[in-house]
């Protein structure tokens, strides 16, 4: 392992609402990058594995612990570091050339020498051709390979990759990380480290040295997993299907508060966030895994195969329903619950009711909503009441999700309805004339 | 022939320069030797009380309109000056912020008007024995009628950067110059721009208020196409009327052709949406000057010189460097700031009360919150009855994209036209049907405004998705259920829009619409519109100060309780 470039010790950053609570977004984070490796890190969204790249670009300030850059504190964006982001964010009104240029213009580089450097990196990533053309007339494809030109013109001793191939198809994706990953082998770019963000977990597998998973509420390395093989590395091999495997059961483990049956204790708490999962997904799911080929026993990464959700939605949607107690967890596998089995026979008003019941037994910020509206002599309270509520324990964009999810399952089962007009929730139709 | 050119001197040989240069030629030198001309003009000898020679001949218009371009340029060029200072301070600092924003926000429902009576007698004394303080003080008022929605913009425009491009401008070491230049100006160009036209037209629509300065006891009528009219309507001289209308229909026209429209097509590249779209504007002369080879050289020139600047303004450390240590926001400094604030305003109340109850007494402010509560329903009501008559008609036309294409562009013109030049023919109208001018006079408040509110709904009407058109149809939506629940629901956002800068531009221009004055024959309707306008004329700077500070009050509770509710409920419910 080579020397360390980027270190974190003990980081820890909260943010703080409008109301002057805050959260913990990261803990106690210990990370070294080292030359020579790639890193992946892997974790649901809004577990502060992005907030751990800015932090390591310098972009944000962390709260307690320490930074260091070649062992020199870093209190901002250093040379040697650069990025790629998620939205390419490439400046619209500048060429392909110009934008390639950006970083060099602001170190104050001659013109010649900066248009040298600029050609060789468009030439490098395979932009040719394409240097007086304007972002917008690009494929996703095409802007990416523009921000990736960006960041390697720097000659950059780090490469930050936010999410880099999330915001392209599948095919591009994997055809822009190949090209990476040959530039990295043959020892074309400088940069002597490169740490990935990514929701693809094939995608960390594939090219990762080491991948960490993060664990959520608050942020921290759950687990850390080193991967030897050699690239290129074949997709359907075994090895790095059994690593996939690996790490989904890592994730899931972490996410789900029922991981094992034994363990119905760890329930759900009310300012808990909610998996983002939609209904016809979850049903969706649960009947795959009711039917052949699985009969109620599924590997995680061929029911995700099977369902063709990509890896965020499939985890939250397993979440959900590891949740509200229709599968739960087993050595990686998914397996079917006697609620489960009985929710994929019932009849649509059948399977309402019943999700309705689970919804009011496993997720304590649905039953706490029913409550309220049954002991109101209205039948009716205003949504920014429960907004209040969660904002005490999760951010506001977190908490208008957690809300939205309640909000959309509880219409589904009936259990209480909602005005978008007026943003108040109360009892359904049927049950306030009686 | 390679060899021969040797022999010649380089300027020859290279002189560069294709047919599209000679083309320009004689346009760019006209422009040049004009402007240069009409700036020259602007410093003269001049004695206060001294009465400027003026004509209603037609011939000298096209000098008079000369003058008025130099000064709406120059004004022009300030404001956004202007916008950029303020937008920079103010997204940048929260500090700045603080004072800044609210304190454009009382600028910008002061009319100008008011502006002008407290100025012109400092710019006068500025430049003693000289004209250039009276045209100082004419670029002011000007420059009041522009500046402020421009900042406004400018400042929106800087806070809503994209936080990715902001990232990506820390990461690559951009300096807060560079930046300026590379990602806040380019990001907030397209709305300065569209202002900056809107702008324009309200300079134009106090164009006789800023010439023909008649506050505090003055009397001066500055050479320009507003004093012409100033003087026709004097001389209750209708055929001069009839002139100014003219030069100014073509005045409107030449900007539109020779200025806005090449910098709209210019600046369509600063459009954020990354894909591309139809709607890009065309210019004639953009397209001219682009196939030329010395005015774009010039224009290359302009860049380097940019460059070097970004070389000598760079961020000279970086992250590892021990200045770059954030020093931590001292939380005292903050509250002692929050405090200077307060002590300023509480300092501004008692001032205000004492000055209330000293020189105009509790019953003036009264009967100024009555007229101020007649202006309002004036301007309520003639937004309504102008929605519904351009309602229908704008949805018409937006759903015919071709028609729209084609109205478009006039009704932009129009938007521009300065309406208060048929005010004289509303009054010799009124004075000889003996119509009641409380009721008659109000229609020229949204004369000029009105269309704001037909433009943003035929934009509204042409961005409604096909297939939700189809849907309307297959469901067999008609009549009034069909405008219920499919038009008026699609085009609410952009009739919100639209509707909020007609009522401002209502308000501002309830001063000169209600108070209409044809030679010694004068109208005036009740209203608070009437009275500054009054007040103004007799230069009595505490009741002026009073209407203003009421009609302020008015705009701003106007904006907040009706038109800012309004507009989130179109942003969070209403749209595609």
């Amino acid at each position: 392992m080579g020397a360390p470039i980027i270190e974190l010790k003990g980081v820890g950053k909260s943010f703080h609402s409008a109301d002057g609570t805050s959260r913990v977004v990261l803990q106690g984070v210990d990370f070294t990058l080292h030359e020579g490796e790639i890193v992946a890190l892997l974790g649901q969204s809004g577990c502060g594995k992005s907030t751990m790249l800015r932090i390591m670009a310098g972009l944000i300030p962390a709260d307690s612990g320490q930074v260091l850059y070649k062992g020199m504190p870093l209190f901002g964006p250093a040379r040697g570091v650069s990025m790629v982001f998620q939205s390419f964010a490439l400046f619209p009104w500048l060429t392909v050339q110009k934008n390639v240029e950006l970083g060099l213009e602001a170190q104050g580089i001659a013109p010649t020498e900066r248009e040298k450097r600029a050609a060789a990196a468009i030439e490098m990533i395979g932009l040719s051709g394409f240097e007086g053309a304007l972002p917008r007339e690009l494929s996703g494809g095409m802007r990416q390979r523009v921000g990736i030109a960006r960041a390697l013109v720097l000659q950059p001793e780090v490469l930050l990759m936010d999410e880099a191939f999330s915001a392209l198809d599948v095919l591009t994706g994997e055809r822009l990380r190949d090209d990476i990953l040959d530039l990295w082998e043959g020892g074309q770019m400088s940069t002597k480290a490169i740490l990935v963000i990514s929701h693809n977990i094939e995608e960390a597998v594939m090219m990762a040295d080491r991948a960490l998973i993060f664990a959520s509420d608050p942020g921290r390395i759950r687990a850390e997993l080193p991967i030897t093989l050699a690239r290129p590395r074949a997709a359907e091999s075994i090895e790095v299907r059994g690593l996939i495997d690996t790490v989904y059961g890592l994730m899931t483990a972490s996410g789900s508060r029922t991981a094992h049956v034994t363990q119905k204790e760890i329930k759900a708490k009310l300012g808990d966030r909610l998996p983002a999962a939609d209904i016809a997904r979850m049903e969706g799911m649960l009947e795959s895994l009711a039917e052949t080929p699985f009969q109620g026993r599924a590997d995680l990464p061929k029911l995700a195969e099977q369902t063709e959700l990509a890896d965020e939605e499939f985890l939250n949607v397993s979440n959900a329903l590891t949740l509200l107690d229709f599968v739960h967890l087993d050595h990686g596998d998914m397996v079917i619950t006697p609620i489960g089995e009985q929710y994929v026979k019932a009849s649509n008003p059948e399977r309402q009711a019943l999700f309705g019941k689970q919804l009011l037994e496993h997720v304590p910020l649905i039953a706490y909503i029913r409550q309220g509206l049954e002991q109101d002599p209205s039948g009716d309270l205003p949504k920014g009441l429960f907004m209040r509520l969660l904002r005490y324990t999760l951010n506001e964009a977190d908490a208008e999700a957690a809300l939205r999810v309640a909000i959309e399952w509880g219409r589904y089962a009936n259990v209480f309805a909602y005005n978008l007009n007026t943003g108040v929730i109360h009892l359904p139709e049927a049950e306030e004339s009686t | 022939m390679a060899r021969n050119k040797q022999f010649f001197p380089r300027q020859v040989v290279e002189a560069g320069g294709n047919r599209w240069d000679w083309a320009l030629l004689p346009l760019v030198l006209a422009a040049l030797v004009l402007l240069a001309y009409g700036a020259r003009q602007m410093s003269s000898p001049y004695q206060l009380g001294e009465t400027l020679p003026l004509s209603l001949d037609p011939l000298v218009l096209p000098y008079y309109l000369l003058r008025t371009t130099v000064r709406m340029f120059i004004a022009l060029f300030a404001s956004i000056v202007f916008s950029c200072v303020f937008a920079t301070l103010a997204a940048k600092y929260r500090a700045a912020e603080k004072v800044l924003v609210p304190l454009l926000d009382i600028l910008q429902s002061i009319p100008i008007l008011g502006f002008l009576s407290i100025t012109v007698t400092a710019f006068i004394a500025l430049f003693p024995g000289d004209l250039l303080g009276v045209e100082c003080a004419a670029i002011f008022a000007i420059f009041t009628s522009q500046a402020w929605n421009m900042a406004f913009s400018a400042y929106q425009g800087f806070r809503s950067v994209p936080a990715e491009l902001t990232e990506a401008a820390t990461v690559f070491q951009l300096s807060g110059w560079q930046r300026f230049w590379r990602l806040d100006l380019p990001f907030a160009l397209p709305g300065l721009l569209w202002n900056m036209m809107m702008s324009m037209s309200g300079g134009w629509f106090f164009v006789v208020a800023s010439e023909a300065i008649s506050v505090s006891n003055q009397n001066i009528k500055l050479p320009g196409i507003g004093s012409y009219i100033a003087l026709a309507i004097e001389q209750r001289n209708l055929h001069a009327i009839g002139w100014a209308i003219l030069a100014m229909l073509i005045g409107v026209l030449l900007y539109d052709q020779l200025f806005f429209r090449p910098l709209l097509a210019w600046s369509d590249k600063f459009r954020f949406e990354e894909t591309g779209g139809d709607t890009a504007q065309t210019s004639w002369l953009l397209a001219l000057i682009r196939r030329t080879e010395r005015l774009q050289e010039l224009a290359t020139a302009s860049g380097r010189f940019l460059q070097r600047s970004f070389r000598v303004f760079r961020r000279r450390y970086d992250g590892t460097s021990i200045r770059a240590q954030p020093h931590d926001p001292s939380s005292t400094a903050q509250r002692v700031w929050d405090a200077v604030i307060a002590a300023g305003v509480i300092y501004a109340s008692w001032t205000l009360f004492h000055f209330i109850r000293a020189e105009v007494g509790w019953g003036e402010v009264a009967h100024a919150f009555v007229l101020g509560l007649y202006t309002l329903v004036r301007v309520l009501l003639l937004i309504f009855l102008a929605a519904l008559i351009w309602i229908p008609i704008g949805v018409w036309i937006g759903l015919n994209p071709r028609l729209a294409a084609r109205v478009q562009p006039l009704v932009q013109f129009l938007a521009a036209f300065p309406a208060n030049l048929t005010f004289p023919v509303a009054v010799l109208g009124i004075v000889h049907f003996k119509l009641n001018p409380d009721l008659w006079l109000s229609p020229l408040m949204i004369l000029g405004t009105q269309w704001y509110l037909l433009f943003n709904v035929i934009a509204g009407a042409s961005t409604i998705p096909t297939e939700l058109r189809y849907a309307a149809q297959n469901f067999g939506l008609t009549g009034w259920l069909k405008w219920r629940r499919f038009l008026l629901p699609a085009i609410f956002p952009s009739f919100v829009t639209g509707a909020i800068t007609a009522s401002g531009g209502s308000w501002n221009a309830s001063i000169v619409a209600e108070y209409v004055s044809w030679g010694d024959t004068t109208l005036r309707a009740h209203g608070i519109g009437s009275y500054i306008a009054e007040m103004t004329a007799k230069g009595d700077f505490p009741r002026i100060a009073l209407g203003i500070g009421v009609m302020c009050i008015y705009v701003m509770a106007l904006n907040h309780f009706v038109w800012r509710r309004l507009y989130r409920l179109a942003e969070s419910r209403l749209h595609f």
